[in-house]
């Protein structure tokens, strides 16, 4: 009680320091004259009694001292005063107190954004309770894109019901495409993206609804009534968040579809299963209707509480070869399972790259601190004088470190909370970028751990650049640093070097940095550059709405009228129709030479696509023999198949493949062209095998609208769509996409990484430049007297230059050449993040180096300048 | 003045306590000249240092104080004990007592051969 009754009396003791300071010396003050009044009455005079009174009392000063300490917060008191006089200093230095918060301000802003990236994406479980259970089954060597990572509904319900690893297991239909729903209201009809899911996909990931309920057993069989749940952005922006949705109906695609729930906010399906997508709403698959549609269920399960990830593989490698692909056909398509967690699956690829981010901000954060760490040291050289004649009026040494802490912590917090708003603006961009295929980015945030983690930056920045000059001027000789005048002296030899010492490692770490973004700036411009196999500029997609009733002589007629008609549209060059587009939804099937007998594994998934005539042409695809389809391929004439080379060179090795016989799905097909091959699921793979077979002989899946123009393909967005509306008034408002998004979506995550790494780059290089610039200013301001004798002496200004520019070379070229070799280690460990260019790249590292070396030229040449610039009269008369 | 006993970290607390629960209500120069004369001049003290002992137990709440006026007229600051203040006196002379009653036993213990 006691102890709590002083601690808040000695705080509130702060806050009436002055009255208590009046009422101590009234009390003291009568103390004293009680002492005399004694004194004189034991006769002694004025003066001894007044004397003896004082050397009774002590000393007054030291009294008030031990009574105020006695009474406050010693320690508060003195940050108090520190803080206040850090402020005085910083206000009388501003440029230099801004540029030290700005730098920091970049650094940590830099280092909170992608520790909440990192934080996020591979640190935080994944947003589901228990998601260490969750696991994602996929086939073991993925061949033929989704095809080959799906299984059966046959095979599904068989390992649901075989394993005892899972709690349960579950999947969702991995097929379907954006927009691929219309949601018709009272006005045009909207475009929706649904997504079919087992009917316990929810209940395994353990996703409650907000509102209303999930799917139940008797939803998810065929002919029952059909249900929906929303998911809550969509929920948000199309039904203004009303919660009496629920139990309403509304038409999705003509079919009354019931509301039954809306599901939670943090759910987000696309950034965590399909990252750069959005999924609207949710219908139960209705395994019935998908039983004969082969792979088709994305699985995963999750493991009952205390089984491991490799025991529940075992068990998979057992079962999964002996499941059926349809029960009633007794064919066993050997399955392979490749059991992952969830988290892995999802973000095991972006590891590497998210660590390498992780350590160029830290790199930038070094090269920061180091920066910072000279510009302290600048100004300490120039305030020696001030500490050595604090140091001598009394101050200790301590209380001289405390009060260079002070500033480096109040500067490191002014950089922190700078940084702070600039990581808020980040991850609030980055959470927006939709288009970005990564894995959670939606999610990214700065949130508490974030916090924690810019606090314990800012102090250890605060540590690391305010410790360096502090201890500097605390080991300096007050005698001398008080005769120093700083010119030349011994003390201002040894700034110097630990100055040029560093600037050199700050030159290193730029060129690790420069060197790492070189590399990967590289790597992405090869990338861009590789043959996709169709031609993105100039041609746009949009996904049409038509009902053929799965009559394929009126779908061959639409697709004719729709074709026909866009056609008439001007600026159109050529319109075709494919069901899937390259690098996004792919399926596949079995195709083979008609007639040959193949081995187990010699065949693989082919992407099929079904095409009209003119696609091949509107999207730029390359063909090498043969011709396209054409609208005389009907359903009754010879079946064709367009094949791309790899098709065609492993089928027929060495033979022409055109004019033969394929087998596709046991059909028969006349093989009539070969094409290029496409990058049909991602730039940096090579392509798989590829089949083009037309509209009017297979089902397709959808179809895309792909139109070439002459003009900018925004341009005819509205005329396309006008015509789509006069031919199916029911056509929704999807997406007018250029084939170049596509291109881009697919990139996005590289694009991702080299922005963030070359911005990093640049961002040490400036500072490097900065530090550069610093030291060599400095120097040249302090030999003003010298550069002046010399100048008087006859030394030319072009002579003073290159004294001057030397200094800067050595510097930058010591600094380059420990870079370069530490560049040479660490960029074996970005190896795997680099396509078609070799880690030791020269032209990369010669580039760089070129870069660095004219950045530091000019960073040096302003000084230069200055100093050939110095008038010898006025140097040699100042000081 | 080597001769003088330098005082022990908290015992000039305990010597104001006992001071002011014996005399009642004093100013700071009475409590001072008082330890004085009851140490028989033995303690070293600068009576300047009474100042931080007076205010830190008057924050502890174990005495309060006023502005009254002396015999001859002069304004002063009088002191006198609270009734937690004599609770945390009968404590500190208590441990006083048998610390030094412990310090006369060992430091006046008979010469013994071996262990």
């Amino acid at each position: 009680m006691a102890t709590f009754k002083e601690a808040l009396q000695r705080m509130l003791s702060l806050f009436r320091k002055r009255e208590q300071d009046v009422e101590l010396d009234q009390e003291m003050q009568s103390h004293l004259e009680f002492a005399v009044e004694e004194n004189l009455r034991a006769g002694m005079t004025q003066v001894e009694a007044r004397r003896r009174a004082m050397v009774q009392f002590g000393g007054v000063q030291q009294a008030r001292e031990r009574q105020r300490e006695a009474r406050g917060l010693p320690w508060l008191e003195i940050l108090i005063q520190d803080l206040k006089f850090t402020f005085r200093t910083l206000r009388r230095d501003r440029a230099f107190a801004a540029i030290a918060i700005v730098i920091l301000g970049l650094g940590i802003g830099a280092n909170i954004a992608v520790f909440s990236v990192v934080d996020t994406v591979l640190l935080r479980p994944l947003p589901f309770p228990n998601s260490g259970q969750l696991v994602r089954i996929v086939t073991k060597n993925p061949k033929s894109g989704e095809s080959s990572k799906t299984y059966s509904a046959d095979a599904t319900e068989e390992f649901q019901q075989r394993n005892r690893s899972f709690q349960d297991v579950t999947g969702y239909f991995a097929f379907s495409s954006d927009e691929n729903l219309k949601l018709v209201t009272t006005g045009q009809p909207l475009p929706v993206t649904g997504l079919m899911v087992m009917g316990n996909f929810f209940k395994t990931l353990d996703v409650q609804p907000v509102l209303g309920r999930l799917f139940t057993p008797d939803e998810c069989v065929r002919n029952s009534r059909a249900v929906t749940l929303l998911s809550y952005a969509f929920w948000k922006r199309h039904f203004g968040g009303d919660p009496a949705i629920v139990g309403q109906a509304i038409n999705l695609s003509g079919t009354p579809t019931t509301v039954v729930g809306v599901l939670p906010e943090t759910f987000d399906f696309g950034s965590v299963f399909s990252p750069g997508s959005k999924v609207d709403l949710f219908t139960p698959v209705v395994m019935e209707n998908i039983r004969f549609q082969g792979n088709t269920l994305a699985l995963t399960g999750r493991l009952k509480p205390g089984v491991t990830v490799p025991q529940a593989q075992a068990e998979a490698d057992l079962l999964f070869p002996k499941l059926d692909f349809i029960v009633t056909h007794q064919y066993k398509p050997d399955y392979t399972a490749k059991l992952s967690t969830l988290k892995d699956y999802v973000t095991g690829k972006l590891r590497r790259s998210l660590i390498v981010l992780w350590c160029a901000v830290g790199v930038i954060l070094l090269i920061v601190c180091v920066n910072l760490c000279n510009l302290l040291l600048a100004r300490a050289a120039a305030r020696s004088k001030e500490f050595a004649l604090r140091s001598a009026l009394g101050a200790g040494r301590i209380r001289l470190l405390r009060q260079l802490l002070t500033e480096a912590i109040v500067l490191a917090g002014g950089g922190a909370a700078l940084g702070l708003g600039i990581a808020y603006a980040i991850t609030a961009w980055l959470a927006n970028q939709g288009s970005i295929a990564l894995p959670l980015l939606s999610s990214v945030r700065v949130d508490h751990t974030a916090l924690a983690w810019t606090l314990a930056i800012a102090l250890l920045t605060a540590v690391l650049f305010g410790l360096a000059p502090a201890w500097k001027i605390s080991h300096e000789h007050l005698v001398d640093a008080l005769k120093d005048s700083g010119h030349g002296s011994s003390a201002g030899r040894n700034h110097e070097r630990m100055r040029s010492m560093l600037v050199i490692s700050e030159v290193a770490l730029a060129c690790v940095l420069l060197v790492g973004a070189g590399l990967l700036l590289h790597s992405f411009l090869r990338v861009l550059d590789v043959d996709l196999g169709f031609e993105p500029s100039r041609a746009a997609a949009i996904q049409v709405d038509y009902d053929d009733h799965h009559d394929a002589d009126t779908r061959s007629a639409i697709w004719q009228n729709i074709v026909h008609r866009v056609e008439a549209i001007p600026g159109v060059e050529t319109v075709g129709l494919s069901d899937n587009l390259p690098l996004s939804r792919n399926r596949s099937w079995g195709i083979s030479a008609k007639g040959k007998t193949y081995q187990k594994g010699e065949l693989q998934g082919t992407f099929v696509y079904v095409i009209s005539p003119g696609y091949l042409k509107s999207i730029g695809m390359r063909l090498i023999k043969g011709r396209d389809i054409s609208w005389d391929d009907g359903p009754k004439s010879q079946a064709v198949v367009i094949i791309n080379e790899t098709v065609a060179r492993r089928l027929w090795p060495g033979e022409d493949a055109v004019g033969r016989i394929a087998s596709i799905n046991g059909n028969d097909a006349l093989v009539i062209g070969v094409i290029a091959d496409v990058k049909e699921s991602d730039l940096e793979g090579n392509g798989g095998w590829e089949m083009y077979l037309p509209a009017t002989q297979a089902g397709p899946d959808g179809a895309n609208l792909v139109i070439r123009t002459t003009l900018p393909p925004d341009t005819l967005a509205s005329a396309v769509m006008g015509t789509l509306r006069q031919i199916n008034p029911a056509q929704p408002a999807t997406e007018f996409r250029t084939i170049q998004q596509l291109v881009d979506h697919a990139v996005s995550p590289r694009r991702f990484f080299v922005v963030l790494v070359s911005v990093f780059a640049v961002l040490g290089l400036v500072l490097a430049a900065l530090g550069i610039y610093g030291v060599i200013s400095y120097s040249v301001t302090q030999k003003t007297q010298e550069i002046g004798i010399r100048m008087a002496l006859g030394a030319t200004q072009g002579r003073v230059q290159i004294d001057v520019l030397t200094k800067t070379l050595q510097m930058v070229l010591l600094g380059a050449a420990v870079g370069v070799v530490v560049s040479l280690g660490i960029s074996q460990l970005i190896a795997t993040l680099l396509f078609g260019t070799s880690a030791s790249d020269p032209a990369t590292f010669a580039g760089m180096m070129l870069l660095l070396g004219v950045v530091a030229f000019i960073a040096g040449y302003i000084p230069a300048r200055r100093a050939s610039q110095i008038n010898p009269s006025i140097a040699l008369r100042n000081n | 003045m080597s001769s003088k006993l330098d005082l022990l970290q908290g015992t000039l607390d305990v010597m104001v306590l006992q001071t002011l629960a014996t005399i009642g209500s004093m100013h700071g120069y009475g409590v001072a000249r008082r330890i004085e004369q009851v140490s028989g001049d033995e303690v070293l003290l600068n009576q300047g240092t009474i100042y931080a002992s007076l205010v830190r137990l008057q924050q502890r709440g174990w005495i309060s104080a006023t502005w009254g006026t002396s015999d001859n007229n002069r304004k002063a600051k009088y002191y006198a004990i609270t009734a937690s203040g004599r609770k945390q006196l009968a404590k500190d002379s208590a441990y006083w007592h048998r610390l030094s009653k412990v310090m006369d036993r060992v430091l006046t213990m008979p010469l013994e051969g071996g262990l």
